[in-house]
């Protein structure tokens, strides 16, 4: 059941880097990785999307550009993860998603830099699957764990609706994470390897920082997350407006400059 | 082979603020002091790129890297313990400074009441109050309030601490260094309402400077500047208080101090011939792997709660605590907290992303025993307080508690409410349990092959009721504040270490005037070994309903103390 994806081959990443352009520290237009990927960020809303975007120029849609991707090589996973994302933090009368706001290419430098590999965490073994007061004890690293995740996420998602992840409708996709959130869905891999709600601890926590972190690790795209929110960033002091009887709105400004918006051209 | 280094009178196992606190005393005092300090150098100059919220807060930049050392844990003697595999309910300190660099300023100082709980239990209820049969293992700290409040002064002054008279706390000798900070909107709101309900509110105490002070050391402090990043973070203006920018400086001033990083203690040295002494300690660099031996007159375990209690394990020094048979000192006492709340939905927006890591309001008046507990079933109680640390958006997603966890509800719930909620809180004490202690792995081992330091730990019966209490008492609070909707925070059931909760730790270690229940006498003084001290939240009998840092000040001062005068003259301080 612990079968591993088709990513088994060993990923290098200067190959994938002078494969995309990316090292040419160039920016990365829509249309070279656009061509290239043949990706829509939008899911099955289409290309018709990205289309428009790129012609109507705003600032999201600048930032909806493809800035290259460092961990997922593959594009189906990659959509498959794009799509639960957006699920956790969806696109409505609000403002955008997750998707729009680049939190998939916010996990996607995660997963492979620190936080994909634990690299500050203990990871010795033995492992046990242990009680749920005593924390996260899989075996896997979250890199792993994101790989099985997508897997799992397509498997069950052609068990219960004869279709992969991506091609579901909200509603569907809504059920397949709820199994995993309550620990439902088959991972394929014993407890102690790692569990279901795991999994989706994870998914929910990364969607919620590629939303909201500083526009510096690729997400909350011109800062359009923080916007939402009203949260300035970052500002030197509050000092003299502290003692406000009313809320103050203030432009957010990121941690670095003004131009990082995201779109990879900072 | 160990490389053997030059002798010195006082080496200190670690540089926070009580590492730093008794380099900076001994140093002035003309003694010889060097401080292992296993992370890396830092200080202000450091914190110039802070704001960022998912590095910091979220990723625990500033904290101890677990991969090399953490814990076990388990609810009871019946569970398997396993690994704290990531940093969760609370947040231990490396390099540096220590936990001193990230904290958030909150200096209260700890009830008369505290020191002398079961004395004044026991006359005020009698003892039947206390609990014994039920397991609760309540005892008096062999000091009282007012042999320590010179050292709580002296902590104070050297932190700069803002605030005003709290008419519900232990007698100052002195007013605060500095005024208390600004008072916003937020704060005025629970000003009044918890003056309409009959309550003494006060501002908090904070170690986040209401103007530049220089303290006695002759150490600048720079004047908060309320950006909203504090916990977690470290200080891009040197306007918090911390071992970097005082008592750390100060003792390298003196020319009698040297700070060794990348230097992890893993021994306390004894020698076969005189089980009075201690004769230094063993280090490894942990860059390239070397050992090293520093010989000293005097050590001083100034690291974690859990370090502390680590080493004296690992060295053999002191009885460990057995559950079954309550006999043995070391690892008992162990206590954490507890937090009784409520959160208020209102209309109207506030600034809940500015402030400041202390920028608070509190009372006194459910905190020990300044309310009469004769009809209730616990002992001690609580502060009650707002705090405007400056709400960051990862972090800050309050939802009612019908509202699902994600999807499209969520999203607006947690955006509209990120402005429109505040939150009343009381920090409750938590009183110590024949069950709960510290003890030594036998499965699982730290980078350098030693046992990690296990924790079988929950809460009690008291700590139950008391989050209850204090939860009801916050709600109206938050009620006479004009909250549309008041939602209660849940009772509190198994202990679970992967939430955030707070960092006071303490006991493990802890002081008193009687070996049999106790590690060290009142001086820090190690009872089975003259010239070795240990201080910190691990000297605590149990936790109170604060924030512990100016009582660990206030311990490290009197350490200090009392490591100047062992130097001096030798031999048992409790004897005078």
């Amino acid at each position: 059941m612990a079968e591993k994806g088709p990513d088994e081959k060993q990923f290098s990443r200067r190959d994938f880097l002078k494969t995309t352009g990316v090292a040419t520290g160039g920016i990365i237009g829509g249309s070279l990785l656009g061509g290239f990927v043949g990706f829509n960020m939008n899911g099955d809303s289409g290309g018709d999307t990205a289309q428009n975007d790129q012609e109507s120029g705003g600032d999201i849609a600048q930032g909806q550009q493809d800035p290259g991707r460092v961990f997922f090589h593959n594009d189906a996973e990659f959509e498959t993860i794009s799509q639960a994302m957006e699920r956790i933090f969806p696109e409505d009368d609000m403002g955008p998603g997750a998707i729009t706001l680049g939190a998939p290419y916010f996990l996607d430098m995660q997963l492979a830099g620190q936080y994909g590999n634990n690299t500050r965490e203990y990871m010795q073994g033995p492992f046990y699957a242990g009680e749920t007061t005593q924390g996260y004890q899989a075996r896997l690293r979250r890199a792993e764990l994101f790989r099985l995740g997508i897997e799992r996420l397509n498997a069950e998602a052609n068990e219960q609706f004869d279709d992969d992840f991506s091609n579901l409708d909200g509603e569907d996709q809504d059920e397949i994470l709820t199994r995993f959130q309550e620990g439902e869905a088959d991972l394929g891999v014993p407890e102690d390897t790692a569990k279901p709600e795991d999994f989706f601890g994870l998914l929910r926590s990364a969607t919620i920082e590629g939303v909201y972190a500083d526009p510096l690790y690729r997400g909350n795209r011109g800062m359009e997350g923080w916007k939402m929110k009203n949260f300035p960033g970052h500002q030197y002091q509050y000092i003299d407006r502290i003692q406000s009887d009313s809320m103050v709105e203030i432009d957010p400004q990121p941690l670095f400059g003004g131009d990082h918006n995201g779109n990879g051209n900072g | 082979m160990a490389t053997e280094m030059d002798r010195v009178d006082v080496v200190t196992v670690g540089v926070g603020w009580t590492g730093g606190i008794v380099a900076a005393e001994a140093a002035k005092a003309g003694l010889q002091v060097v401080g292992l300090e296993r992370g890396r150098e830092r200080g202000t100059e450091d914190y110039q790129h802070i704001h960022d919220e998912y590095k910091y807060a979220i990723r625990y930049e500033l904290m101890q890297d677990v991969s090399k050392e953490t814990l076990t844990f388990r609810n009871s003697r019946d569970q398997r313990a396993l690994p704290m595999r990531q940093l969760g309910s609370f947040l231990l300190g490396e390099n540096l400074g220590g936990a001193g660099t990230h904290w958030n300023g909150q200096t209260w100082r700890f009830l008369p009441y505290d020191f002398e709980i079961r004395s004044m239990t026991e006359e005020r209820y009698g003892s039947e109050k206390l609990r014994d049969d039920d397991g609760y293992r309540v005892q008096d700290w062999g000091i009282t309030y007012d042999e320590l409040e010179p050292y709580f002064d002296q902590f104070e002054k050297t932190a700069g601490i803002s605030g005003e008279e709290n008419p519900l706390s232990g007698p100052r000798s002195n007013p605060y260094p500095t005024p208390p900070m600004m008072k916003t909107r937020i704060l005025e709101m629970f000003e009044e309402a918890s003056s309409n309900l009959g309550y003494d509110p006060i501002m908090m105490p904070s170690a986040n400077l209401s103007e530049q002070f220089e303290n006695p050391d002759g150490q600048t402090i720079a004047a908060c500047q309320y950006c909203g990043f504090c916990e977690r973070f470290g200080c891009e203006y040197g306007a918090k208080s911390s071992p970097e920018v005082t008592v750390i400086p100060a003792a390298r001033e003196t020319g009698n101090f040297e700070v060794r990083t990348h230097s992890n203690v893993v021994e306390i040295l004894t020698d076969e011939d005189d089980d009075s002494q201690v004769t230094g300690v063993r280090y490894v660099d942990t860059r390239t792997g070397e050992e090293f031996i520093q010989p000293a007159d005097v050590v001083v375990l100034n690291s974690y709660v859990f370090n502390n209690y680590k080493l004296l394990r690992v060295s053999d020094i002191g009885q460990q605590y057995d559950p079954e048979t309550e006999e043995g000192t070391l690892g008992r006492n162990y206590c954490y907290q507890i937090f009784g709340g409520a959160t208020g939905y209102f209309d109207e927006q506030f600034n809940t992303f500015m402030g400041a890591g202390a920028l608070g309001m509190a009372f006194d008046n459910y905190n020990g025993d300044n309310f009469d507990h004769s009809d209730l079933d616990f002992l001690h109680g609580g502060n009650m307080a707002i705090t405007q640390t400056g709400n960051r958006p990862i972090a800050t997603n309050t939802i009612r508690p019908d509202t699902p966890s994600w999807g499209s509800e969520f999203k607006k719930e947690s955006i509209e409410n990120y402005t429109r909620t505040l939150r009343v809180q009381g920090q409750g004490a938590s009183l110590p349990h024949k069950d709960n202690y510290i003890d030594l792995d036998d499965e699982y081992t730290d980078a350098y092959g030693i046992p990690l330091v296990q924790l079988t730990y929950n809460f009690t019966d008291q700590d139950v009721s008391a989050q209850k209490y204090l939860a009801e008492k916050a709600a109206e609070v938050v009620e006479e504040m004009g909250a549309n909707e008041v939602v209660v925070d849940a009772e509190i059931s198994d202990y679970s270490i992967v939430p955030y909760q707070s960092t006071h730790n303490t006991g493990g270690t802890v002081m008193g005037d009687d070996p049999e229940t106790s590690v060290t006498n009142n001086w820090l003084q190690h009872w089975d070994r003259d010239n070795l001290f240990v201080v910190g939240a691990g000297s605590f009998v149990h936790n109170s309903g604060y924030n512990p840092t100016a009582t660990v000040g206030a311990l490290a001062y009197r350490c200090a103390e009392g490591v100047i005068r062992f130097a001096e003259e030798g031999g048992r301080l409790e004897e005078e």
